[in-house]
């Protein structure tokens, strides 16, 4: 890739005349010599999937193998019905879609990692719930996938984007981050409301732990993804706004390396601490291992 | 860059519910069956780490002997891989590891089998994040294998120009090595080199580096395969 930094990726949109998603397909078909044809494809088949995983978390049995979590993206859906939503119909439905995929994977559903499994119901929350929004078409949300790519691959190489190595400030954070950035494009938005889009978005999870319960992705994972979502549409509303992240979103980048590896080991998904060792949360380890 | 690719971080498309606990088991899995080139009769399967505390609830078991299988991250028959894997003859024995590990998320395999002769396969593989793994150990061998690239494993004897004729062959085709090491159990002993390239392998050419003088035996992996 020839860029290392969000601001040499800017740079490269503008130098080149692409949107940050154009600018990510032809450097990946460069680096893995393959066709944009190809790589598009792959991408493509990959956003299916993300369509299938909500409709299943909408109308499917979610009950995970553990039987803590599941149904709850119905429970939101069936809110959102019977009356107005505090958040409006449009996060609220962003909101239960990240929830639905994420309660898919944890019941042994399909899904794809964006960046991980544990973050995995942010992007598709957004992206499929702005697409009937807004009337889009696949291909569309497909370069926005590129778009979101550009981003993660900046902060995986920059920071971290797993739970284990820098807290859920780098699982659900850089999701968050992505789908804030890639949903800026996807409105119109410069590639510079992108960047600052990540930023925002980023700052506002600094710091997040990851404690989930008997160590399993499932409690806080799946609301964290819920709530992630509506963060993202936040984010891409301030950005589209013309708000800016006055700390560069490179800088911001810099600072989750900075906190996610001052944070102890007990909070990275260890589950030595945190929700992981609440009263409640010992209990539920407890009868885990029982089973 | 840890970090390659767009698909290192959109993907891989997987069978929940952990990227680094089950996708990247699964793919583990799948490096150890493509090495193996068969199903194995039996299957040791040692967790080490995180692995070894939650390996139940993630479905890491069941993510390895899919893999051992020939199963991809995104099949739908992950759930039930220990009852395929019974149907297939294949026994499973899981148990912790102990001594040292090299990361968090580590497991040993060992696979056996007797026909058409014994043979057994040690692997030892890490589990990175969102998937990525990076295979440390093959039969006692220290190597480093990601399996995002087409893979070929030499086993040879530690011989002054072996490299030299395989690195000479692959250019002859015009194919990249992406990244390359050679360990050997000892001056004049055994030797494995392994070489992640850029493109895949013509069948021919695999014959071809069979016939270098002192190589005993050439395995390839590709995971994109699958």
């Amino acid at each position: 890739m020839n860029f290392r930094t969000l601001a040499e990726l800017g740079v490269l949109c503008s130098e080149r005349g692409l949107s940050i998603g154009k600018l990510m397909l032809e450097e990946q078909s460069a680096e893995s010599g393959r066709s944009q044809q190809d790589e598009f494809s792959k991408m493509a088949a990959y956003y299916e999937v993300m369509k299938e995983a909500v409709q299943r978390g909408l109308h499917e049995n979610t009950t995970s193998r553990s039987g803590l979590t599941g149904l709850d993206a119905q429970r939101v859906v069936a809110h959102r019905q019977q009356q107005e939503a505090c958040l409006g119909e449009h996060a609220s439905n962003a909101m239960a879609y990240a929830l639905a995929v994420s309660e898919v994977n944890a019941s042994m559903g399909r899904i794809i990692a964006t960046p991980t499994a544990g973050s995995c119901g942010i992007i598709p929350g957004v992206f499929v719930s702005s697409q009937e929004r807004f009337g889009w078409d696949d291909e569309h949300l497909v370069h926005g996938l590129f778009a979101a790519g550009a981003i993660g691959y900046v902060i995986a190489n920059n920071s971290f984007v797993s739970g284990a190595e820098g807290g859920c400030q780098a699982e659900v954070g850089s999701a968050i981050g992505m789908a804030a950035g890639a949903l800026v494009e996807l409105r119109g938005g410069t590639p510079a409301q992108a960047i600052h889009a990540v930023g925002l978005a980023l700052k506002n999870t600094l710091g997040l732990i990851c404690d989930p319960v008997g160590g399993l992705v499932e409690i806080p994972c799946i609301v964290r993804n819920g709530f992630g979502a509506v963060s993202a549409l936040a984010a891409a509303d301030m950005a589209l706004a013309g708000v800016r992240s006055v700390i560069p979103s490179d800088e911001v980048i810099q600072v989750m390396l900075e906190v996610g590896s001052a944070m102890p080991e007990i909070h990275r998904e260890t589950a030595g601490g945190g929700l992981a060792t609440t009263p409640t949360g010992r209990q539920i380890m407890q009868e885990l291992r029982e089973n | 860059m840890r970090f390659k690719d767009v698909f290192s971080i959109i993907g891989p498309s997987m069978v929940g519910p952990s990227s680094s606990h089950t996708a990247g088991a699964v793919r583990i899995g799948l490096v150890a069956h493509q090495l193996f080139g068969a199903i194995p009769e039996r299957a040791e399967i040692l967790f080490y780490g995180s692995f070894a505390a939650t390996y139940q609830g993630h479905g890491t078991d069941i993510a390895i002997v899919s893999g051992l299988l020939g199963f991809a991250t995104d099949d739908r028959r992950i759930p039930d891989a220990l009852a395929v894997a019974e149907e297939s003859g294949m026994e499973v024995i899981f148990g912790h590891g102990k001594g040292l590990f090299s990361h968090p998320n580590t497991v040993k395999l060992v696979l056996e089998t007797t026909v058409p002769e014994p043979r057994k396969l040690l692997l030892i593989g890490t589990s990175i994040g969102g998937g990525n793994i990076e295979i440390v150990d093959v039969d006692e061998f220290t190597v480093k294998i990601s399996g995002n690239y087409p893979t070929l494993i030499i086993l040879h004897e530690d011989k002054p120009g072996v490299i030299a004729d395989v690195t000479s062959l692959l250019d002859s085709e015009g194919i990249n090595i992406g990244h390359m090491s050679v360990d050997r159990k000892g001056r004049s002993g055994e030797a494995l080199t392994v070489l992640e390239l850029d493109s895949l392998l013509p069948g021919s050419l695999i014959t071809a580096l069979g016939s270098i003088d002192h190589v005993q035996r050439i395995t390839t992996i590709d995971l994109n395969s699958v």
